[in-house]
């Protein structure tokens, strides 16, 4: 098994937020976008980018059990996922290390998750 | 540009493009929701952005989100009054259909009624100012209280208790009739002129801060001569007294950013292309009967930017000061007049007239009764200097007072 992953797999980095909600100043936000794409550049530096997505907070529902469909997921769940980007990695390692450089962090309440991509090719 | 800088370049120059747009649509009764989904439409940008890319046209996305997020809006509250209120529903439907215009005609047309709106006669002036400088020019709550040297709280309360008068007022978002419109306008030009004072007299000492005050007065007043119907004389006449002004911008700061007086400035700082506009301006403000403060003193600030000085020019300026004292006095005033009246009668004379001002805290009535003294009574020169030094708080113009001292 182990030596399967010394392939380079790919990982998804889903950023997740306590609260996304909190309007940022202009200043707050052009320092966000500066981080994100320091940190999304320097993984790409090493040719380790794959693909990054932001999900947007307004107008998100939740469909739960039965087809009910809520306003959310603020109000009922306390986190929520903010984006993802998927990289290539070596290791768990790595990618964890990745993980460790995203903005997102710097919130306090905020983590990130990091989820090996099944390949879908019967070698996982 | 570099993109992360992007973001707050377009903050400041669509924001208020948004909410103008939106408070529009909605009225002002939804103010805060206009802000919200304007700042909000920001948020997307800024958490989207940086994964996928800047689009190839970011204004045109940041409308398009705007727009979706704004009907998204007008769809939940739609649906909110068919449940609460059956009856609402003639009314209401079909609200959301409508497109939310964001075409420059209607981002140009809404911004003139804000205007209009904001500086309606029921709110004080210093909210007037605050709300224009947050609605109207896109500013922070950080930025307005670095302008007034306040703290945030002040301006937050400030703020919400103007929204909360034009609300109660019913004040509507549009144009004044024909009838009202010079009435109406007089708040909206002193809005704009104090606007640009707070940022040509400012205390701050943050300069790029009072230089953007200066500018978006002017942006504001170009609004109004973009438009037919507000195009007056008096319009023209405070849009080349902006102008003429802020062509000394550069040369009225030091190295050290200690204010330089007139008589001291280098005049090769003087920005000729604004003086040129500024002319242009105070040519069209001379049609119609009304002479307005604004005439008086784009004439003082005309004179001001002739280097050559000549009798001509400080008899002008007298006159025009003793126009400007007639129709409205402050002693601002009053102490330049002394200084047009020094180079027209003397020193003596100009000392006599000083000294009958009462201006007690005013650090630039010493520097000038310092300036008149030098030469004539050396000792009277050191006694106001050293009293305008002892007023000033601000650094680089206690350097100055004190240069001056020395050269006695």
């Amino acid at each position: 098994m182990d030596q399967k992953f010394t392939k380079m797999d790919e990982y998804a980095l889903i950023m997740r937020h306590e609260d996304g909600t909190k309007i940022a100043s202009p200043e707050q936000m052009q320092i966000w976008m500066k981080q994100t794409m320091d940190w999304i550049g320097d993984i790409a530096a090493k040719n380790k980018f794959v693909s990054g997505t932001g999900l947007l907070f307004d107008g998100a529902k939740v469909v739960g059990h039965g087809g009910v469909v809520t306003d959310g997921p603020f109000g009922e769940i306390k986190e929520t996922i903010g984006g993802l980007i998927v990289v290539k990695a070596d290791s768990v390692e790595e990618a964890i290390e990745f993980a460790k450089g995203c903005p997102v962090l710097q919130g306090e309440g905020n983590t990130m998750e990091v989820r090996r991509i099944a390949k879908n090719d019967g070698t996982h | 540009m570099e993109q992360p800088e992007l973001i707050i370049h377009l903050f400041r120059t669509e924001y208020r493009k948004i909410v103008a747009v939106l408070c529009k649509r909605f009225g002002f009764d939804q103010i805060e929701t206009a802000e919200d989904i304007a700042a909000d439409t920001f948020v997307t940008a800024a958490q989207t952005w940086p994964m996928r890319g800047i689009p190839p046209n970011p204004v045109a996305w940041l409308y398009n989100v705007a727009k979706n997020k704004a009907r998204n809006h007008l769809q939940r509250e739609t649906v909110f009054n068919e449940k609460v209120g059956p009856e609402l529903i003639h009314t209401s439907s079909g609200l959301y259909e409508q497109d939310i215009d964001l075409s420059p005609q209607n981002i140009n047309d809404s911004q003139l009624q804000m205007m209009f709106a904001i500086c309606h006669p029921s709110i004080p002036a210093e909210a007037q100012i605050g709300l224009s400088l947050r609605i109207l020019c896109g500013f922070g709550i950080d930025e307005i209280a670095a302008a007034f040297l306040s703290n945030k709280d002040t301006i937050n309360k400030r703020l919400f208790r103007a929204k909360e008068k034009l609300r109660g007022g019913k004040v509507r978002i549009e144009l004044p009739g024909a009838a009202e419109l010079d009435e109406r306008l007089d708040p909206v030009l002193r809005t704009i002129y104090l606007l640009f004072n707070e940022g040509y007299y400012s205390v701050s000492q943050n300069q790029v801060l009072r230089k953007e005050l200066c500018f978006e007065a002017i942006r504001l007043c170009y609004m109004l001569i973009d438009n037919r119907e507000t195009n007056k004389p008096t319009v023209n006449a405070l849009l080349a007294l902006m102008l003429f002004h802020a062509s000394r911008f550069e040369a009225r700061t030091g190295k050290n950013r200690e204010l330089v007086l007139y008589d001291d400035q280098d005049t090769s700082l003087w920005d000729t292309d604004l003086i040129s506009r500024g002319s242009y301006f105070f040519h069209c403000a001379a049609s119609g009967d009304t002479l307005s403060k604004y005439h008086l003193e784009a004439g003082i600030a005309y004179w001001n930017t002739q280097k050559t000085d000549s009798i001509e020019k400080w008899e002008s300026v007298l006159q025009l000061y003793n126009q400007l004292l007639a129709i409205e006095y402050s002693p601002v005033a009053a102490l330049n007049r002394t200084y047009a009246l020094s180079k027209t009668r003397g020193k003596e004379q100009a000392i006599m007239e000083a000294e009958q001002l009462t201006l007690e805290n005013y650090t630039f009535y010493f520097i000038l009764l310092g300036d008149l003294y030098t030469g004539i009574d050396t000792e009277m020169a050191r006694k106001n200097l050293l009293k305008a030094l002892s007023i000033t708080k601000n650094t680089p113009d206690k350097e100055a007072i004190r240069r001056k001292i020395d050269l006695l």
